[in-house]
């Protein structure tokens, strides 16, 4: 209300309600409400037992033996499974390299990695005999970052791999490296008038996805299984799972069940494979649920990162070079990391005409936490580098930091330093303009805010400032700042993945009105993918009731809910079978009435409100009429255009589908003596393409921003040199509450990408990278500091 | 051990209930109420919030053995208790008189899980709350959802007419990891300016 302006072209064409392009509420938002809606969590069968997973305390380990035999006499347990349990010679899973052991073997290679898994009629029956399982460590050396992991006697992590990047990468403790090489930088470097350089930390974020890993498995007479489950790819999960099982993969039936945000963090599998193994062995349904202890071991996080970035200037003000690297800690696995790396290489000059760079890119692997892919995907710490350098170089210069960025801003037409031309819309600039233009916030509204929260006799409202309700400052020492920053992230997988998705749609008269039902293996994750494809299904085949299939493995697949892509691609998908549908349609009733009316063969059709209609309006013949007792009813993949690997020396290549973009204003205000920050308001412009459905649109946005903020003050997985995990909890790993969280009014632009369905711009991830520079940058206008890592701590603002 | 409690509205037994469960377990894997949410069973999410005699509390943090003799409105509940709250009943039960329209144990205990399809359960009657969450976009993966809507009724309930301050305070310990709360702060402000309209209307 008041805050948010919403895009103004939205009412288009569709004669039918509920098309793209309106707010249409989620159809699965009654049952939200009612707590009806099952999520992975809730599922139950008669009889069913509980999982339980022992997880190693030790980050790097030798494991001499294992006993289980205390476990098995614990009444109440049906199953104790350890690695020599495994059914096949299959013992890993991995969603590129398969590297991750299902059960550790030998040794452990992070703090939290399964070892054992217990299967009893009570959770804690469960976790007690899992504590009763006695595991003989003995301590490695821990790889702990870039030195400690490309040291001359390192311990490997994975000696002898022989996956398709250890022949280019120059130590095996280094998952995949990226150069990318374009013009002359050092001959650039000649050229500058100034030049500005730093080094820049990330801290290790988690998705912290409110809803845990869980699920159940059911075991089926058939031998197979059938799996109620929490993921983003349905089909990802089950070319993992099936061979581990010794399955076929027909034999595997996996359901979507309600899943309670993902953000990356459900890509890599988690219990998956862990509860099919108790159901089958046990031959009883089993359901596993993760704390929230446990979560933070369940699932990757995102790539802690260290950056080096070097940029010069002419006097004027024009980019003259840049250098960087970039170093991502990977963890004890492999996960996304070499596509992490794709991105972070790629997208590492940000949203700038440089012509001349030096790049390069790598990611680790050590013996913290696995990491993978999270909302911006090796963006997010590019991002949070090539801003905070961009406000240095104006400076430097004396120019204004938003005229300073937009002078260089990319546009169509603009040359990646991939050699990739962007050919749809960049409007870099515009979107800095708008968030500049807003109206900034009133000064010191703690003085005229309002209600309970006013400390009495004072008019000071001290929710509204810095430490809140903790009552620590009236006003005193708190100084305002304003920042900017901007970003850019590709959409859809890039570098040569079949990157498709597959929708079947059936059309039928279902009580004498035409109904259309939709089926996709596309994973609802929050974002409101059945929401556009109801609106999208509604546009193309003109009827009003749009029935969505729960997504399964018994259709194609849907592809990833991430890369902000499932509206692109999965959208695609739909709007593509429809066309098919509609085309057989349009032959049926030719078929019949054709001999009837001659438009049915000169005009074009489309269908309208439950009719066919010619495009100048007439209407030919009702739905219920040409279809009767025929459903049409087909299953149909579809592909965005094709894209290239990257060179491994050069870099070179049309690696990415689509690029986004989104930027920031932040208002911050600085409590200097105690080192607390109140964020005031957090302005987000972006470009959409085509806004499918603005309410959904502007909640990922302000949902994106809010996850950027979190990284700025407060996000951080902390890891001792040991590997260990120090704060594996919502007491101690703080995500923002609604206190924490700013006023975000969204600017929402739809410049059409002709490339994609309806001129669309997949939305999710940009407005996470430029959050997070823009709230820095407003914390260093207000204090002065340098400060090149975030999370930004009290202790760093106040050199404590 | 045995407890005794409303929930809803009805009187409920819950037998061989282990000292350690905790409120939420029972309700979710005892009741057949998984309405409540567990997404961190250390109280700091809200997301498993209920009243318990009124107050809003976080269910994991309650032991089951707590509630014996109070009574207990969940999600589940939370139509009918908007109802019986509008029609001036004693709605939260706390005056002892169970009412009949509660969700009874023996349609709780019959709730299966099923998985999500377009049945957007349009018959169902809703609160202003959960109305108003679902027209201002505050729903997204909705685990946060159940929390919210009891401890912003609740809200609403004592404060009518709250501030933006006040919304953000008394929602600050349920966390929602998606939609970054402005939509959220939109669906508060809509329930409490229907409610109001509702009660001008009634001219109460
Ligand atoms: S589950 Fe109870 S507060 Fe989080
Ligand atoms: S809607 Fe997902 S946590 Fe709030």
């Amino acid at each position: 209300m008041g805050v948010t302006r919403t895009p103004t072209s939205l009412s288009q064409g569709s004669q039918t309600r509920g098309g793209i392009g309106e707010s249409t509420l989620r159809p699965d938002g009654t049952l939200k409400v009612t707590g009806e809606f099952a999520y992975s969590s809730d599922m139950w069968h008669e009889d069913m037992l509980w999982g339980f997973t022992l997880r190693s305390p030790h980050a790097h380990a030798e494991i001499r033996s294992v006993d289980t035999s205390e476990a098995w006499k614990q009444a109440g347990v049906y199953a104790v499974l350890t690695y020599d349990d495994l059914p096949t010679e299959v013992k890993n899973y991995g969603l590129e390299i398969q590297d991750t052991p299902v059960l550790a073997h030998g040794r452990v290679r992070h703090h939290g990695e399964p070892v054992a898994l217990v299967a009893a009629d009570h959770p804690e029956t469960a976790r007690r005999a899992a504590a009763k399982i006695v595991v003989d460590y003995a301590p490695l050396p821990v790889v702990h970052d870039e030195a400690s992991a490309t040291a001359e006697d390192a311990p490997l992590l994975h000696p002898g791999r022989d996956d398709h990047h250890a022949s280019h990468v120059p130590h095996p403790n280094i998952v995949h490296r990226q150069p990318i090489v374009r013009g002359d930088a050092e001959a650039a470097r000649a050229r500058a008038d100034v030049i500005v350089s730093g080094e820049y930390e990330v801290g290790m974020q988690d998705q912290a996805f409110l809803g845990p890993e869980s699920g159940l498995a059911v075991p089926a007479e058939d031998g197979g299984v059938d799996l109620y489950i929490a993921t983003q790819w349905l089909h990802s999960d089950l070319r993992q799972i099936a061979p581990v099982l010794g399955l076929p993969e027909d034999k595997v039936r996996m359901t979507l069940s309600g899943v309670g945000g993902a953000f990356g963090g459900r890509e890599d599998l988690s219990m998956q494979i862990h509860a099919c193994l108790l159901a089958l062995r046990t031959g009883k349904p089993v359901k596993i649920v993760y704390n929230r202890f446990e979560s933070f071991f369940g699932h990757v996080h995102r790539h802690p990162a260290k950056l080096w970035y070097e940029h010069g200037a002419t006097r004027d003000g024009r980019i003259t070079h840049m250098k960087c690297r970039i170093v991502l800690d990977g963890g004890a696995y492999a996960s996304a990391s070499p596509a992490v790396v794709g991105n972070a290489s790629s997208l590492s000059v940000g949203p700038y005409v440089i012509d001349d760079v030096d790049i390069e890119a790598i990611a680790l692997y050590t013996n913290n936490p696995p990491c993978g892919a999270m909302r911006g995907f090796g963006a997010v710490q590019a991002c949070f580098a090539y801003e905070a350098q961009m406000d240095k170089l104006a400076a430097e210069l004396g120019m204004d930091a938003v005229e300073f960025r937009q002078l260089n801003a990319m546009s169509q037409g603009t040359v990646m330093p991939t050699g990739q031309e962007v050919d749809s819309p960049a409007p870099v600039a515009e979107i800095l303009r708008r968030v500049k233009s807003m109206p900034l916030p009133p000064e010191r509204q703690w003085e005229s805010a309002e209600g309970t929260g006013a400390v009495a006799g004072t008019g000071i409202d001290v929710r509204a400032l810095p430490g809140g309700l903790s009552n620590t400052t009236h006003g005193e020492g708190v100084v305002r700042g304003v920042g900017y920053a901007v970003g850019i992230k590709n959409v859809g997988f890039s570098e040569g993945f079949d990157d498709y998705s597959t929708a079947r749609v059936r059309l039928e008269v279902v009580g004498g009105k035409p109904v259309a039902m939709v089926h996709t293996a596309m994973a609802e994750v929050g974002q409101g993918g059945v929401t556009v494809h109801a609106q999208i299904a509604r546009t193309e085949l003109g009827v009003t009731d749009v029935t969505i299939h729960p997504a399964d493995t018994q259709v194609g697949s849907a592809g990833s809910t991430s890369a902000s892509r499932q509206t692109y691609v999965t959208g695609g998908a739909v709007k593509n079978t429809c066309e098919l549908v509609r085309e057989k349609v349009l032959e049926i009733g030719r078929a019949k009435f054709g001999t009837y009316h001659p438009a049915w063969a000169t005009a074009e059709l489309l269908l309208e409100g439950g009719k066919v209609v010619t495009d100048g309006g007439e209407v030919l013949a009702p739905l219920t009429d040409v279809l009767e007792d025929q459903a049409v009813d087909i299953e149909s993949e579809w592909r965005h255009r094709p894209t290239e690997p990257f060179d491994l020396r050069t870099g070179q290549g049309f690696g990415h589908v689509q690029y986004s973009f989104a930027a920031h204003r932040a208002v911050v205000e600085v409590d200097t003596e105690l080192g607390l920050v109140k964020v005031v308001e957090l302005a987000c412009a972006q470009d959409v393409g085509k806004a499918l459905n603005p309410q959904s649109v502007i909640g990922q946005i302000q949902g994106g921003t809010t996850q950027g903020l979190g990284l700025a003050v407060m996000e951080e997985i902390v890891v001792g040199e040991d590997g260990k995990v120090r704060n594996p909890s919502f007491t101690d790993y703080l995500i923002p509450t609604i206190l924490d969280t700013p006023t975000i009014p969204v600017d929402v632009l739809e410049l059409a990408d002709e490339h994609a369905p309806y001129g669309l711009r997949g939305v999710g991830e940009a407005p996470t990278l430029s959050s997070t520079p823009a709230v820095l940058s407003a914390i260093r206008a207000a204090t002065g500091l340098a400060l090149n890592r975030v999370p930004v701590r009290p202790e760093h603002l106040t050199g404590t | 051990m045995r407890v005794n409690f409303t929930v809803n509205g009805r009187p409920y037994e819950a037998d061989d209930v282990w000292e350690g469960e905790s409120l939420l377990y029972v309700l979710r894997e005892r009741m057949g109420l998984p309405g409540s949410k567990n997404a961190c069973e250390q109280g700091e999410c809200g997301s498993c919030t209920v009243r318990l005699d009124g107050d809003p509390v976080c269910a994991c943090l309650v032991a089951a053995g707590q509630v014996e003799g109070r009574d207990v409105v969940t999600v589940e509940g939370l139509a009918d208790y908007a109802r019986q709250r509008a029609a001036g009943g004693c709605a939260s039960g706390a005056c002892g008189d169970a009412k009949n329209t509660g969700t009874s144990v023996d349609a709780a205990q019959r709730w299966e899980a099923r998985p999500a399809d377009s049945q957007t359960g349009e018959a169902a009657e809703l609160s202003t709350v959960q109305q108003a969450f679902i027209d201002a976009g505050a729903v997204q993966c909705g685990f946060c959802t159940p929390g919210l809507l009891v401890a912003a009724d609740e809200l609403i309930e004592r404060n009518p007419e709250p501030s933006d301050a006040d919304i953000r305070e008394a929602l600050s310990g349920n966390l929602c990891r998606c939609t970054g709360y402005e939509k959220i702060l939109d669906a508060v402000r809509l329930a409490a300016a229907r409610e109001e309209t509702q009660t001008a209307g009634t001219g109460a």
